[in-house]
């Protein structure tokens, strides 16, 4: 039995939608849990507010959990005027978070283990950033790469540093958390396949000896529930802090 | 996987895209055919959430969130006004009960007064009447006893005239026997 990590990354076409240029758009096994984890968040917040109790149940109660804890997120990092942000900022972390979630089951996908997701939701938020903090401060924006209290004589290389680290954030940004999620689910992947591959290959034995990759892969998933739900939470904080420059660039 | 196809450009222009004809050929998050599936499908969703989560959940989830805070701080508040109410409402009981206290014992104290003067009036009408009761009892003992004293000496001469009539066989001048009686009485 041949372990194959990498398969459960494949990008499957289920049917096609049209064309732009050169490129056939389909419809693919990942755009089916994009929007699986798009219908999940509205359920989960809108049909978990059906009820509008006053004290609430369980789905209610996950509900204004999640919207509590987005906004003191925020409020603790870009401040008051960052609630601007909380609808773009409960969405991709919402979005990430339940796609995360939705990853973790076996024989599913996971929509950011794909780095042109992580990039292209890493570079909403740079874009964001950059375009309203020039429309907000105008070219006070620019203060953001002159720290204040550095020495005129070293001001030009930690200018330089500033920059480079300011538009290299998308990169980070993205990385990470695509990183992240596919180095887990190979490692998953790869752990699960020892118990097969022991009990095909070693007959009985193989079996018994199966119980310690078993036994990882359990610890595994575990580990990989936290750090779902904890990536989604960096990608969201980093998102509050990038904003918080654009809000308050003189910092 | 024939269908991985999809990737390739209709018109056969694109060179990349022949390293992801077959399974296992590349790296599938690195396969740059299937980006612009993704990034259109990625638009969608994403744009599709944002709007659901601006204009509908979010709202309503604030919106309960406020009505739960108005109401805590409504019944709060209603708390605080019956535990004021109901201070103000011990505070005149017992004011209430005060000044009831010191009205009945003033009330107390006037009846007592009252009750005293009126016996002591009484008491002293009562010896007045039994004062002036001694004082005619004596009187008429005085008298009765002034009589009883002059029928003592009648009935004393009588005697005395008759035992010595018997003794002596004369008949006593009464004069000198009531003269002897008197002196006898007086002695």
């Amino acid at each position: 039995m041949k372990i194959d990590p990498i398969h459960q990354f494949n990008i499957e076409p289920l049917f096609t939608i049209g064309h732009i240029g050169n490129h056939t758009i389909a419809f693919t096994n990942s755009s089916l849990y994009m929007f699986l984890a798009v219908a999940v968040i509205s359920i989960l917040m809108i049909g978990g507010m059906a009820g509008r109790q006053l004290v609430p149940g369980r789905l209610q109660s996950i509900a204004e959990i999640s919207y509590e804890f987005v906004a003191s997120t925020i409020r603790s990092t870009a401040g008051a005027e960052g609630m601007k942000f909380f609808p773009l900022i409960f969405s991709l972390f919402m979005f990430i978070c339940i796609s995360n979630l939705i990853g973790i089951i076996p024989y599913t996908f996971t929509v950011s283990s794909h780095i042109i997701v992580t990039a292209a939701l890493a570079l909403l938020v740079f874009f964001t950033v950059l375009i309203y903090g020039l429309y907000k401060n105008g070219l006070k924006f620019f203060k953001l790469f002159v720290p204040h209290g550095v020495p005129i004589y070293i001001l030009p290389l930690v200018m330089f540093i500033e920059i480079l680290s300011f538009f290299l954030r998308p990169v980070s940004h993205s990385v990470r958390l695509f990183a992240n999620m596919l180095a887990g689910h190979i490692a998953l992947k790869v752990f699960a396949g020892f118990v097969a591959m022991l009990g095909v290959s070693l007959g009985a034995i193989g079996w018994v000896g199966g119980v310690l990759p078993l036994a990882l892969t359990v610890a595994l998933t575990a580990l990989e529930l936290l750090v779902a739900f904890l990536q989604a939470y960096v990608f969201a904080i980093l998102t509050c802090i990038y904003l918080n420059d654009a809000i308050h660039p003189g910092h | 996987m024939a269908e991985k196809s999809h990737g390739t450009p209709a018109k056969g222009t694109g060179a990349h895209t022949e390293a992801d004809g077959g399974h296992g050929g590349g790296f599938p998050p690195f396969e740059s055919s299937t980006f612009a599936s993704q990034l259109v499908s990625l638009v969608i969703a994403f744009v599709a959430l944002y709007v659901i989560v601006s204009r509908i959940a979010l709202p309503r989830v604030e919106s309960v969130i406020d009505a739960r805070q108005n109401a805590i701080e409504g019944d709060l508040s209603a708390a605080q006004k019956f535990k004021d109410e109901s201070d103000a409402a011990l505070r005149a009981y017992e004011t209430e009960l005060a000044s009831a206290r010191t009205r009945a014992q003033a009330i107390g104290n006037e009846t007592r007064e009252k009750l005293n003067a009126a016996a002591e009036a009484e008491r002293k009408t009562l010896e007045d009447q039994l004062t002036a009761k001694l004082a005619d009892a004596e009187k008429q003992i005085a008298a009765t006893r002034e009589t009883a004293m002059s029928n003592v000496r009648g009935i004393a001469a009588d005697a005395a005239g008759a035992i010595v009539q018997r003794l002596t066989g004369v008949l006593p001048d009464s004069k000198a026997v009531s003269k002897a009686v008197d002196a006898s009485l007086k002695g």
